[in-house]
């Protein structure tokens, strides 16, 4: 049986279309501004939000949504105050809602099969319900990203100057760092906490390379996110791998790949 | 000449440090004004008041009449160009694109920028002379290039007050010289010009006033009082050679201890 004949690959590939795109376009920020780590904080945040939930016995959704949203803020609030840096402030979120997450989660009696899912991704778990949430979520993040584009584009490249605008600057990167939450939130199934931060860095950083213009490194990165996840997919569907971990190797194998043709050619 | 800035015995403290101390000082409409000052003598501090982004503790601040936080719309009228190094310069972003920014602030949350927005940023290129390179990414100009490409964002906005913080730190003797020319032709459109600078002795050539601080307001007058009087001594806390070279002298600062060690 082809891949397509098969309702939960079907499902898959859409909802990983849709995180190509999302992660890719977002990314773009994440990437200039700086803020991979944040990214990557995100992501674990994230994954404690999945344990809080499935203890408590609510929809683990909920939990990986509002886990990281509280996270998004308070980095962006901590990075305005300035009291800590604000890699140290990540840093510590990372690992202590890591370490959160495994330690509610071993709690759950059969707990593993749940944990190794949103760790490394799982394309068995995206139910149809998975799919509607992913639709929501997309079209929020591009929606957000389409009315506040000058906005965020102005608040990533001269935060200074944006405040100065009378801009409320403070607000936007709040913003900013949601929609990177909800992206990470939309791609937990499909890629696992591990590595979504791969997939907010790595088309956008591949993108970089060939494009000179922004709003072309926005529509690059989206579709080589598209790209890249699609593609990764149908390889674990075929070798039978964990679909996180194939979607980041064959991304990463892109970049490098792009990195050597450039040097080549310059 | 109506008075464009006011500042009226204005303190400032910041992180328990008093940064400025009982500055009053006027700047009227239409005039060139630089800043000098050594370094942390608050110079940044005293343009980031005038812009609002600094609440002072005590004393009256007011830009076109009215409270800076006040300002509301009237903000697009002060330009600003701050320091270039708060900038990613690998940013993917054309010269043109960086320009048509400083319209961003008079659009509104969600608006996009239209015809007469580009036109203005067109325009704002046109003026300060770099209109050629309005297709390069920002991060391919050279220092004086791409400083004259932020003056142009300051500019696209039509602002009547024009702030700039040290613009011309890496730029080159001739460069800088040219950009004060630059400043000049700014000025003969109506716009009243405040910079600072620590370049105490060319920038006199093309300024109606200089204001030295150093905390407190040392001197402010007209560039041949300043330059000539004992306030630069005071204000570097170092010695001050003066020479002359044309109408206005020229100083060179050198710490205290090396003067003396040279014996000149």
């Amino acid at each position: 049986m082809s891949l397509l004949g098969y309702v939960f690959m079907q499902r898959a590939l859409i909802a990983g279309a849709l995180i190509g795109a999302t992660a890719g376009a977002i990314g773009v920020y994440v990437v200039l501004r700086g803020f991979s780590f944040i990214g990557a904080g995100i992501a674990h945040a994230a994954f404690g939000g999945v344990a809080i939930a499935l203890l408590l016995g609510i929809d683990p959704l909920w939990g990986a949504l509002a886990f990281p949203l509280v996270v998004a803020w308070g980095i962006a609030y901590t990075s305005r105050r300035a009291a800590i840096k604000e890699e140290v402030a990540v840093g510590i979120l990372f690992a202590a809602s890591m370490a959160l997450g495994i330690f509610l989660l071993s709690f759950i009696p059969g707990y593993r099969a749940d944990l190794f899912g949103y760790l490394f991704g799982n394309i068995l778990a995206v139910s149809s319900r998975d799919l509607f949430t992913s639709f929501v979520l997309a079209g929020l993040v591009f929606t957000a990203m389409t009315v506040l584009y000058k906005e965020f584009l102005f608040v990533t490249f001269d935060p200074g100057m944006a405040e100065v605008s009378g801009l409320p600057v403070g607000v936007l990167q709040g913003v900013l760092l949601s929609l990177v939450a909800l992206t990470v939130v939309l791609s937990l199934r499909v890629v696992g906490a591990v590595l979504v931060a791969a997939l907010l860095v790595i088309p956008a950083a591949t993108a970089y390379q060939v494009v000179r213009n922004f709003h072309h490194l926005l529509l690059f990165s989206a579709l080589i996110g598209v790209a890249e996840v699609v593609g990764g997919l149908i390889i674990s569907f075929y070798l039978d791998t964990p679909s996180g971990p194939t979607i980041v190797l064959l991304s990463a194998s892109l970049f490098g790949l792009v990195m050597i043709l450039r040097k080549r050619s310059a | 000449m109506r008075p464009v800035v006011e500042l009226e015995d204005v303190w400032v403290e910041l992180g328990g440090h008093t940064v400025l101390e009982a500055i009053t000082m006027r700047v009227g409409e239409g005039e060139f004004v630089s800043v000098v000052g050594p370094n942390g003598a608050g110079k940044t501090t005293l343009l980031k008041v005038i812009l609002g982004l600094v609440v002072p503790q005590r004393g009256e601040v007011r830009v076109f009449g009215r409270p800076p936080r006040d300002l509301g719309r009237d903000r697009a009228r002060i330009g600003y160009v701050p320091q270039v190094e708060e900038v990613d310069l690998r940013f993917p972003l054309r010269v043109f694109d960086v320009v048509l920014m400083g319209r961003y602030g008079t659009l509104g949350l969600g608006r996009r920028p239209r015809g007469e927005d580009r036109r203005a940023a067109l325009e704002a290129l046109e003026l300060v002379g770099i209109r050629d390179l309005a297709g390069k990414l920002i991060g391919e100009l050279s220092g004086g290039q791409r400083q004259r490409a932020f003056v142009a964002r300051a500019l696209a906005a039509k602002p009547k007050l024009l702030l700039l913080d040290e613009p011309t730190t890496g730029v080159d003797p001739a460069a800088s010289e040219s950009f004060y020319e630059l400043l000049r032709k700014i000025q003969e459109t109506g716009v009243t010009v405040l910079m600072v600078t620590h370049d105490v002795g060319v920038v006199s050539r093309y300024v109606d006033k200089v204001a030295c601080i150093n905390r407190r307001l040392v001197v402010h007058g007209r560039p041949e009082e300043v330059v000539t009087s004992e306030a630069l001594a005071e204000m570097y806390g170092c010695a001050a050679l003066f020479f002359h070279h044309g109408r206005i002298p020229h100083m060179v600062v050198r710490p205290h201890a090396d003067f003396r060690k040279e014996g000149t």
